[in-house]
This record gives C-alpha cells, sequence and structure tokens, in this order.
C-alpha cells in the first residue's frame, strides 16, 4: 500500500505538480478541469488514466498534443471503465509474472466518464467492472447533460430542466423525469467505496479521493461539475454555483462504505431553498413561469425527502 | 509460473481446441473475453487450463463483446500479449472497438470461428462476420482446418506484434466444420512454441512510467487522414514480408509450409477456383480429381484476406482462361467480395480471365463435392467458349427455384 499524500491547504494543494495541464480547450469555468486536478493531485502515485468520449476528452488530448503528464487512453463514449480495467488487469499480470518495468511503482488506475457516459451509455460496461471487483476508481464528471455534443438529455438530467432534446417549449417544461440514483446503484453492485463530492468543497473531495485510492477493489465517485454552457450561468461563477448546489442540499455530499455504512460528510449551517439553486440557472429559467411554478414545490420536496432518507440510512447502518 | 502440460506430436483436437491451446502455449498476459457459440469451447478451454494451473496470465470473463475488446485494448495498450475470441453476433457488437484497436496499432490476436450473421439467427458456419471485419484495420488470416488454426493463431502473435507492424490479427476459422471437428493436430512443445513467439516487447506501454503516452486522440481534418494512410500503408508494405519470415521461420521450425496465396494446381491451370475456409480442401479433392481426367483444374486459397495479395493473384491468375470466385457471405444487393477483389485485382491484366461469382454455404449450408464439379463444369464452357455462358451470380445448393442474377 502506498503513502498518502499530505496535503496541508489550499495553497500547497493547488500548486502540486499538475499531471493534466492547463492547456487544454475545456470552456472558461468549467468544472471539470478544477475536479481532474484535484484528483490527480490527491495522490504522488503513477497513474493510469481512461476517459470516455465527452467534454473531458475532445479538449484534452488533440493531436499533436496532449494535456496529460500521465498514461492516458481513450477508446469510445461507453468503456473508459473497462479500459482501464484492462490495463489494471494487465498489471496484475504483469506483476505476477514478474516483468513490470517499474516494479517499484504502485500505479492508480481511474476512469473518468461524464454522466451521459456514465448512467446512459456506458452503465453496463461500468456495472461489468463492478461486479469483476477490478482495483480501480470511475469517476463520473456528473453535468447532468451531454454537453459535449451541445446539451442533450441525459438520464442524469433533472426535473424540468431544458435541454436540446427535451427544450421547455410552449406546453412542456423540458425534462420529465427525475435523474437516476446512481449513488445507491453503485453502492448496491457491492462496491467497497461510493462517494458523491463536489469541486467547491475540496477538503472534503480529497479526503473521499484519498480513501477511494487506499481503497482496494471498484470505487465509484460521482463528482458534480457545474456547466456555464448548458448549466447557463456566467463562466467566473462556478464555485458560486457549486456552493448552491451542496448548501441546498440537491447535491448532498456523502460516502457509502461496503454498501451500508452511510456517512453524511457536509452538513450545510444554513440550507438554503433549491429555489435559489434553479433560479440562478438559465436551464430552469421556464420554471419560474407562472404555469411551472408547482415544479420548484415539487423539487423542494423530493430535496427534502431525500435528505431525509440518508439521514435515515446514516442512523440505520444497514 | 504455470505448469507445462505434455503434449502427444499428434493430438485430437478440434479447431476451438487447437486455437486454445495456441493460447495457452503463447503464454498471453490478458484475455478478456465471453462466450458466443461457435467459439465458446475457446475460452472455456481456456479457463479450464486456468483453473488447472497451465495459464498465469490474467483471464477478465467480462460482460458482453464490446467489453472483451474494450479490455483487450486496454491492456494491449498497458504492455502486455493480449488475445480473445469471438463469433457472429458477438464479433459485430465487437466491430466499435476492432477499429479502436487497430488505429492505436494494438497487436491483438482475435480468434474468429466464423458464423452467419442473424437474422435469421443461425449458429452455423458462413463467412459473414469475417467480411464484416474486413475494412476495419486488422490483419485476416484465414484456416481451412483445425491444424491451421492452431499453427495459424500461434504465428498471429509474432506477425501482429513485431515493432514494424503492430497491428492486430485476426484468425478466422469455420464455425463447427473447423472448431468442432476433431482431427489429428500435429503439436509443438510448449517451450519451443514460446520461444518461438519470444517474450512480448512492449511499445509505448501505458505501464512504462517513465514515459507517459496519450491513446487514442482526438484527430479531425487536419491529421485524421494521415494517420489512417499510415495505417493502410503499413499494411501493404509491412505486413507481407513479415507474414512471409513468420511462415519461412514455422517452415523451419516444424516442416509445416504456408503461402500468403495458397495456390494448388495453379501452374498450367485453365480453370480456376478462388475460394476460402474449410471449402479449400473440398475444392481441391475435385480438382484433383479433374486432373486425373486430364482437365487443368487449379484452386487459389485465401490464406490472407487482409491485406489481400493482389500481386501475387495477378501473378496467379495469368494464362488462366475462366475463374470461380466463391463467396459464403450474403452480398445482399451486389456481387460477392471475392468477386469485387479479383476483378479488381485482374481488371489491368492483358489476358483477363472470364470471371464469375457463386454465393454457396449460408448459415452453414453444406457445398458438396457434386456442386463444386457443376462450378469446374460451368467453368470449363467458359474457358471453351471464351465468354460467360452463365448469368455472373449464381446461388449454389439453394431450394425452390434457381436463383442467379445478372
Amino acid at each position: 500500500m502506498s503513502e498518502i499524500k499530505k496535503i496541508k491547504n489550499l495553497k500547497e494543494f493547488s500548486t502540486s505538480a499538475d499531471r493534466v495541464v492547463g492547456a487544454n480547450l475545456l470552456c472558461p469555468g468549467c468544472a471539470h478541469s478544477i475536479i481532474v486536478r484535484e484528483v490527480l493531485n490527491a495522490t504522488n502515485d503513477d497513474l493510469v488514466i481512461s476517459a470516455s468520449t465527452g467534454c473531458l476528452e475532445v479538449c484534452t488530448a488533440v493531436y499533436p498534443y496532449t494535456s496529460w503528464d500521465a498514461s492516458w487512453i481513450h477508446i469510445g463514449f461507453e468503456n473508459s471503465s473497462t479500459a482501464v480495467a484492462g490495463a489494471e488487469a494487465m498489471y496484475q499480470a504483469l506483476k505476477r509474472k514478474g516483468r513490470l518495468l517499474q516494479p517499484e511503482r504502485t500505479p492508480k488506475f481511474v476512469a473518468f466518464g461524464g454522466d451521459g457516459a456514465t448512467y446512459d451509455i456506458g452503465f453496463q460496461w461500468l456495472s461489468g467492472c463492478f461486479e469483476r471487483g477490478h482495483d480501480m476508481m470511475y469517476v463520473t464528471l456528473d453535468n447532468e447533460v451531454y454537453a459535449n455534443t451541445g446539451g442533450q438529455a441525459s438520464g442524469a438530467t433533472p426535473l424540468g430542466s431544458s435541454t436540446t432534446t427535451a427544450p421547455a417549449g410552449r406546453v412542456s417544461y423540458g425534462k420529465k423525469r427525475h435523474k437516476k440514483d446512481m449513488m445507491a446503484i453503485m453502492a448496491a453492485h457491492g462496491a467497497p467505496y461510493v462517494a458523491q463530492v463536489a469541486p467547491n468543497k475540496w477538503k472534503d473531495m480529497v479526503k473521499k479521493i484519498q480513501t477511494g485510492f487506499q481503497t482496494e477493489g471498484p470505487v465509484f465517485i460521482n463528482a458534480m461539475s457545474a456547466c456555464t454552457t448548458e448549466w447557463k450561468f456566467a463562466p467566473e461563477d462556478t464555485i458560486a454555483i457549486s456552493d448552491l448546489a451542496t448548501d441546498s442540499l440537491v447535491f448532498p455530499l456523502y460516502e457509502i462504505i461496503d454498501g451500508k455504512e452511510w456517512n453524511i460528510t457536509y452538513r450545510p449551517k444554513n440550507i438554503i431553498p433549491v429555489r435559489d439553486y434553479l433560479g440562478a440557472q438559465g436551464r430552469f429559467k421556464h420554471l419560474f413561469k407562472k404555469e411551472n411554478e408547482y415544479l420548484i414545490e415539487e423539487w423542494q420536496k423530493r430535496i427534502d425527502s431525500s435528505w431525509e432518507y440518508l439521514q435515515r440510512r446514516e442512523e440505520s447502518r444497514v | 509460473m504455470a505448469d507445462k502440460m505434455d503434449l502427444l506430436d499428434v493430438e485430437v483436437w478440434d479447431g476451438n481446441m487447437a486455437a486454445s491451446q495456441a493460447f495457452r502455449q503463447a503464454q498471453i498476459d490478458v484475455v478478456a473475453a465471453y462466450p458466443i457459440t461457435p467459439s465458446t469451447p475457446v475460452v472455456e478451454n481456456y479457463a479450464g487450463f486456468l483453473a488447472d494451473g497451465y495459464v498465469d496470465g490474467e483471464y477478465v470473463m467480462v460482460e458482453s463483446e464490446h467489453a472483451a475488446m474494450s479490455g483487450c485494448v486496454g491492456a494491449a495498450a498497458a504492455g502486455g500479449r493480449v488475445a480473445t475470441a469471438t463469433s457472429s453476433q458477438g464479433f459485430a457488437l465487437m466491430v466499435e472497438v476492432l477499429y479502436q484497436a487497430s488505429g492505436m496499432r494494438l497487436p491483438i490476436v482475435l480468434e474468429v470461428v466464423n458464423r452467419a450473421l442473424a437474422a435469421p439467427l443461425n449458429v452455423n458456419g458462413d463467412h459473414s462476420d469475417m467480411y464484416l471485419g474486413r475494412d476495419s484495420g486488422w490483419i485476416q488470416l484465414d484456416t481451412f482446418s483445425p491444424q491451421e488454426a492452431y499453427d495459424l493463431t500461434l504465428m498471429a502473435f509474432k506477425i501482429g506484434e513485431d515493432h514494424n507492424v503492430r497491428l492486430p490479427v485476426m484468425v478466422h476459422q469455420d464455425g463447427f466444420i473447423s472448431s468442432h471437428t476433431a482431427q489429428g493436430v500435429k503439436t509443438i512443445d510448449d517451450d519451443t512454441a514460446y520461444n518461438f513467439l519470444g517474450e512480448f516487447q512492449p511499445f509505448n506501454a501505458m505501464l512504462d512510467f517513465e514515459k507517459p503516452a496519450s491513446y487514442g486522440v482526438q484527430t479531425e481534418e487536419d491529421w485524421h487522414f494521415e494517420h489512417k494512410a499510415r495505417q493502410h500503408n503499413d499494411l501493404m508494405t509491412k505486413v507481407f514480408p513479415k507474414i512471409d519470415e513468420v511462415f519461412a521461420d514455422f517452415k523451419k521450425l516444424t516442416g509445416r509450409e504456408y503461402r500468403i496465396l495458397e495456390e494448388y494446381a495453379m501452374d498450367d491451370a485453365e480453370v480456376a477456383i478462388v475460394v476460402m475456409g474449410t471449402s479449400v480442401e473440398s475444392t481441391r479433392i475435385v480438382c484433383a480429381e479433374l486432373r486425373e481426367q486430364g482437365i487443368k483444374a487449379g484452386v487459389l486459397g485465401i490464406r490472407v484476406l487482409r491485406p489481400f495479395p493482389m500481386e501475387k493473384i495477378a501473378a496467379a491468375l495469368s494464362g488462366v482462361k475462366a475463374v470461380a470466385t466463391l463467396d459464403r457471405s450474403s452480398p445482399n444487393g451486389t456481387v460477392g467480395m471475392l468477386f469485387n477483389e479479383m476483378s479488381g485485382v485482374m481488371i489491368n491484366a492483358t489476358e483477363r480471365p472470364i470471371i464469375n461469382n457463386y454465393i454457396y454455404g449460408l448459415g452453414g449450408r453444406d457445398l458438396t463435392i457434386e456442386h463444386i464439379r457443376g462450378i469446374y463444369g460451368d467453368l470449363q464452357e467458359n474457358a471453351k467458349a471464351g465468354s460467360l455462358q452463365q448469368p455472373l451470380q449464381q446461388f449454389i445448393g439453394l431450394r425452390g427455384p434457381k436463383l442467379s442474377f445478372y
């Protein structure tokens, strides 16, 4: 087992040696690069990284350039999980056969996928990897939309969000269904560690990523990635929007250990109304029309009941 | 360390067991696989070897063929020897990742036990899956018997893994007729077989942390074409010399001779059949019979489908008067692939043979000796008349009214 990297403060953390460099094509204000840096900077170990087709991939590896100072692979939209699982299998094989090039190293295997890649098209591959128990971490960059292709609805798109494939219009309020509970689904796979993180709560995030790296077996991380382009807010407001998400409990921060130990890791001092979170984003603008206002109430009820559920699960320890 | 297996000089193996044994002897580092008829026994046998300690690599039993090839790509990019097996629908599900594997220049070996593609659903052998893969940038080796499945599967690693080649290789065998038909297979002992391949030599391995590599990057109109052109150029120029070299080494080792184009009685042939898979052997039987009757018949067996040995074919067909191309895949709206390829090869020749096309054996339908005699009969008519005497395309062994086109 490798040593846990000691991180004193944000200044030191933010100036750690970067293995994904700022020279990339992501939108100004994109949370992806913040999250990826927070994941990569949480360890000093070598990394084998995979990325699903999506914003992160098309913006960081455009030939003849690469933003990655770490081993990196992209195959397709659906299989970043299996790509890194294959690499992990090769590591195990070469370790057993004594053929590792640098046998003293203790690499970590990390797959990144957007919510479309995770909740929708790549779900089977992800599920298979977790059933087989590869020693890997899967990180969802959850911006609740197919952002790379221009804002189509995914299985993670929340109720009432306007997307290009489920737009709000004269007779429609946008997405008709709530997002999947991916955290519970992955915990139900028997994963030893499942956690939800947000880039604005960097200490919470680093702790969880480091726990994940110390955990043997498949680790699932759902990272909220506020999308300036598709959520429609100003690029400089990414962290402010992220604060609204965590403080309204739309994105509660918690972890699930071995499927049964649920821990809430962030309890906002002042819980803000969901209305404030929705109102800060263009994708929900139409919900504030009179005929749609009931949906804001429905949102609040759902978030209240989810928070209640989380707390009961935390207490029950079953 | 995996245990060695004592093999008899001649083992009774079907094509699937022959492929599994080649996999075992190659000491593959990662097999990621998903079972499908008729290739299932390849991975079942391999799992049995693992369970008994004859394999010490990783065996990842994934949840689909797409994941099988995805895992193979990740493992191969990490830097080691990788292989899997599939058929038919599984092959079709893999197709997306087949292009990724070749585009990333990863020398994966894929045993394709050929089977028909649905609908209607059919588990028997034809070449529609093999044809589906022919533009995927892989090297495609075709075998005609379990012995050849064993030999070519071993050689596939040596061909694809060469640092000048670095391309994935499919080894094809006919579903059931080869895969499930036990024959005497001459074996190579474990050490000799492994030493013939040698230890895998990594190239831009993801597990080399001193030299991190990015795999599967984006290229648009500025660079995509150059990558594809370079891959094609390497297929056309670097693969044949390597195959020749490996075939020569293999002959030295075993006495068994393979050629890029398997010519049978072609030297002075006037009528010739071009065919693939187990039907090559049936066609040779009829050809020998015709030779005894003084008919100048020949057989061209396609050993290497991709890259396609155009120059060798042009030379072999030079002087032949009539050629039949036998395709075991529904052309669905045009002529068969082999007809197209042969026509393309011969179009600029000074003496062009008359070429026609037969579709046969779909979904495992038998191609009988009598059918092949009939085809040679057509060819003799065409050769004598100096022009095509039948429709350009005919279906062989089909129930109901005789279908033919053009």
